[in-house]
């Protein structure tokens, strides 16, 4: 039974204060999940089990852990897609997950592929328009400013560290923040290739992996890893991933590991990179949005001030905007009949 | 015509260009461009570029906040706030040249 079919909003008053707002029943919520999963793989979608690209993060881990219990660890193909930016840890907690699951991964380095679509190439000429001095042995990502503490758009900035370890952020440019963002979509559209090339040789569908803060908030690459045959925790809050993840026996140093994006070479957190607030807090906000909680209440269980809490809903209403189109069908014309 | 009514209208102008595409959309000079989908932020950064190279000021980081640019009446009012303390750092950078020239 997930929380936001437990509690209803006219009786949040009395809990408003405790973080126990998102506490699920994990077992409930696993037999509902794994029982429908059979029902859409096998049922629905006719395929004979499912392709899961898992990066060592907790989601990804976690929709692992739920396939295998749904479908048999034999069913479960485990990719690992690592690439020239990716940490060292994402390969070594992947093989862990695979371990964990007793199945063997497939290893895919997709770092070829994106050189040869010059991902890099492309990203780095972009990085250069405001920073001409990036080059070969520097390293980068891009970040969001606290959007909460303070009216501010959500303008990203580039901060690159030089090959002698000195750090800089630089305001992007309009044309730099979209050359750099198009060239590094292409890692998630590559991810989704290789993933759709395992579930066509074994008729397997393939899993997409966002909780409910990224599906709602638009947090994925359109046809990257928003593409997907289904999304077994897009109903699922992050703070409720994690008690999963407890219930299903996943390895600790993944349920302790930091949310990252595995993106950029420099290592970037989600909340700087996206959400602006520490995950459990945006995650309360998010909460207390869909539920109706007045910001008031919120706040004393974020232990952030209202103003800050307004500032979160109304950033929460314009990502939704943008992730309209994320989440699109391709418009048509007119409606095609007898499909 | 005051300056500020020839801000107004070229601000207008540009965003009727780049963002409503033909569409018929009448907002007021006091309309919030985000509160009425607009301009979203990456909009912003375009209409940042837009200032910056039309009326050659530096828009800093901090003044990147909807006092200043969510609709035509704060950007006009920015812009000309902008203009006249550039132009005022301008005359006293000329007087500190002329000074240092008549040491």
């Amino acid at each position: 039974m997930s929380a936001s079919s437990s509690v209803s909003a006219g009786s949040v008053s009395a809990r408003a204060i405790s973080a126990d707002l998102l506490r699920i029943d994990a077992a409930r919520e696993t037999e509902k999940i794994t029982s429908r999963l059979r029902e859409i793989v096998f049922n629905q979608l006719k395929r004979k089990g499912a392709v899961v690209g898992v990066s060592g993060g907790i989601d990804s881990t976690v929709v692992a852990f739920l396939c295998a219990r749904a479908l048999g660890k034999e069913r479960v193909l485990i990719l690992l897609m690592p690439e020239a930016d990716s940490s060292p840890d994402s390969l070594r907690l992947g093989r862990a997950v695979a371990d964990a699951l007793g199945t063997r991964p497939v290893l895919e380095d997709i770092s070829p592929i994106l050189k040869g679509a010059r991902c890099y190439e492309r990203r780095d000429a972009a990085i250069r328009e405001v920073v001409p001095e990036y080059s070969a042995g520097y390293k980068s990502k891009i970040v969001l400013p606290n959007m909460v503490e303070a009216d501010r758009y959500a303008i990203f900035s580039v901060v690159v560290e030089s090959p002698d370890g000195k750090q800089k952020k630089v305001r992007l440019s309009l044309n730099a923040y979209l050359g750099i963002v198009a060239a590094t979509n292409f890692k998630q559209r590559t991810r989704k290739m290789i993933e759709y090339y395992y579930a066509d040789l074994m008729q397997y569908a393939v899993a997409g992996t966002p909780n409910r803060l990224e599906y709602d908030q638009g947090f994925f690459v359109k046809n990257g890893d928003g593409a997907a045959d289904f999304k077994p925790i897009a109903h699922v809050y992050k703070s409720q991933v994690y008690q999963l993840a407890e219930y299903l026996g996943v390895p600790q140093e993944i349920r302790n590991r930091p949310s990252t994006t595995d993106t950029y070479s420099l290592e970037q957190s989600q909340e700087e990179f996206y959400f602006s607030l520490p995950l459990e807090k945006m995650d309360l906000c998010l909460y207390g949005k869909n539920n109706g909680i007045a910001a008031a209440e919120i706040a004393l269980a974020a232990d952030l001030d209202e103003k800050e809490i307004e500032r979160a809903y109304k950033m929460i209403d314009s990502k939704r905007a943008v992730a309209r189109y994320l989440r699109a069908a391709p418009a048509l014309i007119e409606e095609v009949h007898g499909l | 015509m005051p300056m500020s009514n020839n801000f107004a209208s070229e601000i207008r102008n540009f965003i009727a260009c780049n963002f409503l595409y033909g569409r018929e959309q009448i907002f007021g000079d006091s309309d919030s461009f985000l509160n009425e989908g607009i301009i979203d932020s990456t909009g912003v950064l375009q209409l940042v570029s837009f200032l910056e190279e039309t009326y050659g000021i530096t828009v800093e980081d901090e003044e990147l906040h909807p006092d200043n640019l969510d609709s035509i009446k704060n950007v006009t009012a920015y812009l000309a706030r902008k203009l006249s303390s550039e132009e005022e750092g301008n005359v006293a950078e000329l007087q500190t040249t002329m000074q240092g020239g008549n040491a």
